[in-house]
């Protein structure tokens, strides 16, 4: 049994009916990490997509920012509990990074610089639901929050934004990427709380 | 204590609190089913909440010996979760769940027949392990030669300076980075690797080096241990950071 | 944030396999090297614990706590040896 420390609530935020079950609200933005932050300058940056026939399309830099980087202003959702409201961002949609991509496969691996991998259904990843993302909160990415670039999914659960992104591979079926092999949820919807398996 | 000690979750009730630094507190615990520890030794402390939430926080253990008795130095984190409980709500009497003694790595165990002398480098709050077993070194029958370097901001930021000041069996030099004492020759600056070297014991005495206090610190220093010669598998480490 | 290491996963281990970490010496399944487990480098936040090799940086243990259950990931280490009891 347990002893209770008298006072202690713990850092946790406020609730807001804006929140997915389980959620409070943050002011700062917490920083997790499941390895060492790589060093990549935008200069070196690269993002691929890469199909089952081994076709990729490749992005540097320069060549992302041609696509078009707009604005978004959206709410992201920690496994761990907090939440950050109306948070502002600025990135390139997916789908127009997909548009010339062809492909018969329904679900992607994410993978970073580093070595992370998370994984997603690509129905997830388009119709105006994800972005390589530059900027946020109006500056670039700092390293510790994936800079130069990281993905940004902010209806499921932030693991799924995998930081440092450096390439989408397309795969016939959901395998699980680093988080979800370790016992949290294939999907992550916050509405439905798939936190775990 | 010659068999390993187990660890296990025990229930420790406040004894004494008292304030350590402008940052910091002492807190002495009670703890009746404590098997004793090594010097160098660590425990989690857990809080529970009244809706049952909970938050685990390591922290090093000040004391050693085969005692009930059980001595932490807590250094307030702002943004912490525990920290900050510990060191502004925690009252003498209020009962902690403890779970301890972790660590059979980064611990000093006195022997008769280790006779290489040991090197203790510590950084900022990373000077409580290394103080238990400087302690734990003055009434010990063992024969090793003990340094103690401690890098630590100001005067103000001392920990155990009293018992700091009162070893007989360790040479105790203290690094201020930021401020230094009124009468110090020393001007306050950084460690470097050449004021390192001009600390602790030579690589041709092949001591044992202990190093603790926060991850850049702790890999800067013992970085430069190897670079002035000293073999990386006499250097043991403890990296102190995490989210308070 | 930086890492920490082995000795941050001390109660952890303890807690849940029983095991005092910080006395064993591990085999990265990846490079090979034999090493003292408290030197391995651990990243810790509350979404999971990960044991990393310090050579390879290859992932060694991932601790995940759920609220009624706790995984251990042991994959990523090829051995671990302990003094017998």
């Amino acid at each position: 049994m347990a002893v209770i420390s008298s006072g202690f609530g713990g850092r946790r935020g406020a609730s807001d009916t804006r929140l997915p079950p389980g959620q409070t609200l943050v002011d700062d933005w917490p920083v997790l990490t499941a390895g060492l932050t790589p060093d990549i300058g935008a200069h070196e940056w690269t993002f691929t997509i890469t199909t089952e026939t081994g076709a990729q399309h490749r992005w540097d830099w320069n060549a992302l920012q041609d696509v078009g980087v707009e604005d978004i202003v959206t709410d992201i959702h920690c496994v761990t509990h907090w939440s950050k409201l109306d948070m502002a961002w600025r990135g390139v949609s997916l789908d127009r990074l997909f548009e010339n991509v062809e492909t018969s496969y329904d679900y992607v691996m994410v993978r970073s610089h580093g070595g992370y991998t998370t994984n997603l259904p690509l129905e997830d990843l388009l119709e105006g639901q994800a972005w390589i993302a530059t900027e946020a909160e109006g500056e670039p990415l700092t390293d510790e929050h994936g800079g130069p670039a990281r993905l940004l999914v902010p209806h499921l659960y932030f693991w799924k934004s995998a930081k440092w992104v450096r390439e989408i591979r397309m795969m016939p079926s959901d395998e699980p990427g680093f988080w979800e092999q370790n016992g949290y949820h294939l999907r992550g919807d916050p509405w439905r709380e798939e936190r775990y398996w | 204590m010659t068999s390993p000690l187990r660890a296990s979750w025990h229930v420790g009730r406040v004894a004494r609190r008292r304030r350590e630094t402008a940052s910091a507190v002492r807190l002495e615990l009670d703890v009746p089913t404590w098997p004793g520890n090594h010097a160098g030794s660590h425990l989690d402390v857990r809080l529970t909440a009244s809706d049952g939430y909970q938050a685990t926080r390591s922290y090093s253990v000040a004391s050693s010996g085969e005692t009930t008795r059980v001595i932490l130095a807590v250094d307030e984190l702002p943004t912490g979760e525990v920290s900050p409980y510990l060191v502004h709500q925690l009252a003498e009497g209020d009962e902690l769940e403890v779970h301890g003694p972790l660590g059979r790595y980064f611990v000093w165990i006195p022997s008769e027949s280790e006779r290489s002398p040991v090197q203790l480098i510590a950084g900022g709050s990373g000077v409580v392990p290394l103080f238990a077993m400087a302690a734990a070194r003055e009434h010990e029958a063992d024969h090793a030669e003990f340094r103690l370097l401690y890098s630590v901001r100001t005067p103000q930021d001392v920990f155990f300076a009293k018992e700091l000041s009162a070893l007989s069996k360790t040479t105790v030099d203290i690094v201020y980075t930021r401020r230094s004492p009124p009468q110090s020759p020393r001007p306050p600056g950084r460690l470097t690797r050449e004021s390192v070297a001009g600390f602790v014991f030579p690589s041709s005495v092949a001591p044992r080096i202990f190093v603790c206090g926060p991850t850049p610190f702790v890999e800067t220093v013992a970085g430069w241990l190897v670079q002035l010669g000293h073999d990386p598998a006499q250097i043991r480490t403890e990296r102190f950071g995490g989210s308070g | 944030m930086t890492h920490l290491d082995g000795n941050a996963l001390a109660g952890l281990f303890a807690d849940t396999l029983g095991i005092e970490i910080t006395a064993a010496v591990g085999r990265c399944g990846s490079c090979h090297r034999n090493f003292e487990l408290a030197r391995a480098h651990a990243f810790v936040t509350a979404i999971g614990a990960v044991l990393r090799c310090a050579h390879c940086q290859d992932t060694l243990v991932v601790i995940v706590q759920k609220p009624h259950e706790v995984l251990v990931n042991l994959s990523g280490l090829a051995h671990l040896a302990m003094a017998r009891p």
